[in-house]
């Protein structure tokens, strides 16, 4: 019974169409289809944030979301951060904090970061470690990717004023 | 996974028609964050799944006399970010919001933390406590029903086929009230409650509590209203003898089970712990209010 559906979203700013079978996830149509493979799978079951993106302004865990509900929302995912060749100073901030080891925690991370600092551009150690609570991460031990959100927020308040 | 099929509804009665006509395999979706991981664990077979996301009144915030209404398909995230209903209803929503990550509160819902019927569920206890009801879309029309008659067991509700809830209704806010939702877990984040208590308590002018209400999570196969907890409440300013029968009252009426998250001896007491706690948090709320 089931068909392929066409979905029509905006991922990253620009208009995609794309061919989904109803029952495939967000993370499936973004990694299968539009080949943006930043956004990882690590448990699929909403428990690891590797998955993370923001769906409507929503940080989300897109191995929860069914491709067919993206039907005319908003999406940004890991690729849509960097600005042409220039990185995103949360970007910037990982690597001189060494923030990353194997690396598959890195894009939800960073994507769930970005939205923190959307809505609480200063926030403490403990509201950073709480609001990263559902991203894990087996290698680093936390401590340097806490570091390098915080100085990326200390970064990016200097830059707005 | 699996093969299924998907609408998205625009209005409360298509999506009462959709489901009934999907018959057993038909569900609702909301946020999703059961719904998907029952489906790909392979728990739940696949069906219709009716998303209820587009429907307007589904969506979003109401205060309607003097009380709230708040949409079946709105996330913890945008619960919080509402400061005349925070006000109102810390509880609720203190409860509503401890639910998962970040990621998940950008997406689960009150609503389906309640039809999801998991005896753990951490808004219900606070939902039950703060009297509220839902507004219930069916075949038949609609109908408003408590919170503590929606789920019936573990993973069951009392929903007919086709039904589904619309609005969550949180009763309008005598002067000096206040709510408190307490869990126990393991861990400090991402975890299921060992324990929930919710407590919603209004006091008089001296500060004589008039009125109480107090719901226990996971010591039971759905949500305990415990009565006596309540009235040991009545009549007192929350004394050190009040509190010692509140304790006694709700571990009378704790009925846990012993599993890997804890003994039911140890749920026992603990329930009789949160509910003190949550009844002096509810009561300092209370006294600020005007
Ligand atoms: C990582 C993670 C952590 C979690 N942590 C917690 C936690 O700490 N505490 C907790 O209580 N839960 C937790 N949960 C479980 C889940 O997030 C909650 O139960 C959530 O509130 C479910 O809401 P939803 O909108 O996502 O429901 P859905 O997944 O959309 O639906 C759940 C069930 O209810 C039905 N349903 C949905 N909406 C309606 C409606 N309006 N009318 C009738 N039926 C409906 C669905 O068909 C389904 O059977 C966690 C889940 C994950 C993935
Ligand atoms: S893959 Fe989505 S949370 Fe782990
Ligand atoms: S760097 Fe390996 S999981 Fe985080």
């Amino acid at each position: 019974m089931s068909k392929r559906t066409q979905v029509s979203a905006v991922v990253n700013g620009d208009p995609v169409d794309f061919l989904t079978d109803p029952g495939a996830t967000l993370l499936d149509a973004l990694r299968d289809e539009l080949g943006l493979t930043g956004s990882k799978e690590g448990c699929g079951s909403g428990d690891c944030g590797a998955c993370s993106v923001i769906l409507d302004g929503r940080l989300v865990c897109s191995c929860l979301v069914l491709a067919v509900e993206a039907e005319g929302r908003r999406v940004e995912t890991i690729e849509g951060m960097a600005e042409g060749g220039r990185l995103h100073i949360l970007q910037q901030k990982f690597l001189e904090h060494a923030a990353l080891q194997c690396g598959f925690c890195t894009p939800g991370i960073l994507v769930a970061a970005k939205a923190l600092l959307e809505v609480n551009p200063d926030p403490t150690e403990s509201e950073t470690r709480y609001w990263l609570a559902g991203n894990l991460c087996r290698c680093t031990g936390y401590d340097k990717i806490i570091r390098a959100v915080m100085d990326a927020a200390a970064e990016l308040r200097q830059v707005r004023v | 996974m699996a093969q299924l099929d998907f609408i998205a509804p625009v209005s409360p009665e298509q999506a009462a028609a959709a489901l009934l006509a999907g018959g057993a395999g038909a569900r609702p979706l909301s946020g999703g964050t059961d719904l998907l991981v029952q489906l790909r664990s392979g728990r739940l077979p696949p069906g219709l799944i009716v998303d209820l996301k587009r429907i307007p009144e589904a969506i979003g915030i109401r205060q309607e006399a003097g009380g709230f209404v708040i949409g079946a398909a709105t996330p913890g995230i945008a619960l919080g970010e509402h400061a005349a209903l925070t006000a109102a209803w810390p509880g609720v929503i203190e409860a509503a919001n401890l639910i998962g990550s970040t990621q998940v509160q950008g997406r689960a819902t009150m609503a389906g933390n309640l039809c999801n019927a998991s005896p753990a569920a951490d808004s219900v206890p606070a939902l039950v406590a703060a009297r509220a009801t839902c507004l219930i879309v069916g075949p038949a029309g609609r109908r408003t029903a408590p919170v503590e008659s929606i789920a019936v067991a573990p993973g069951r509700t009392s929903l007919a086929p086709g039904e589904f809830v619309l609005e969550i209704h949180l009763p309008a806010r005598s002067a000096r009230s206040a709510d408190a939702y307490l869990r126990s877990i393991p861990r400090t984040e991402m975890d299921i409650a060992v324990v929930g208590v919710g407590v919603n308590l209004t006091l008089d002018a001296d500060g004589v509590i008039t009125d109480a209400r107090v719901a226990l999570g996971a010591v039971g196969p759905t949500v305990i209203v415990a009565d006596a907890a309540a009235e040991a409440l009545i009549g007192s300013k929350l004394d050190d003898a009040a509190l010692a029968r509140l304790d006694t009252a709700a571990r009378a009426a704790a009925t846990p089970i012993s599993d890997k998250r804890g003994t039911a001896d140890y749920r026992t007491k603990i329930a009789g712990v949160l509910a003190r706690r949550a009844a002096t948090i509810a009561y300092a709320r209370a006294e600020k209010t005007a």
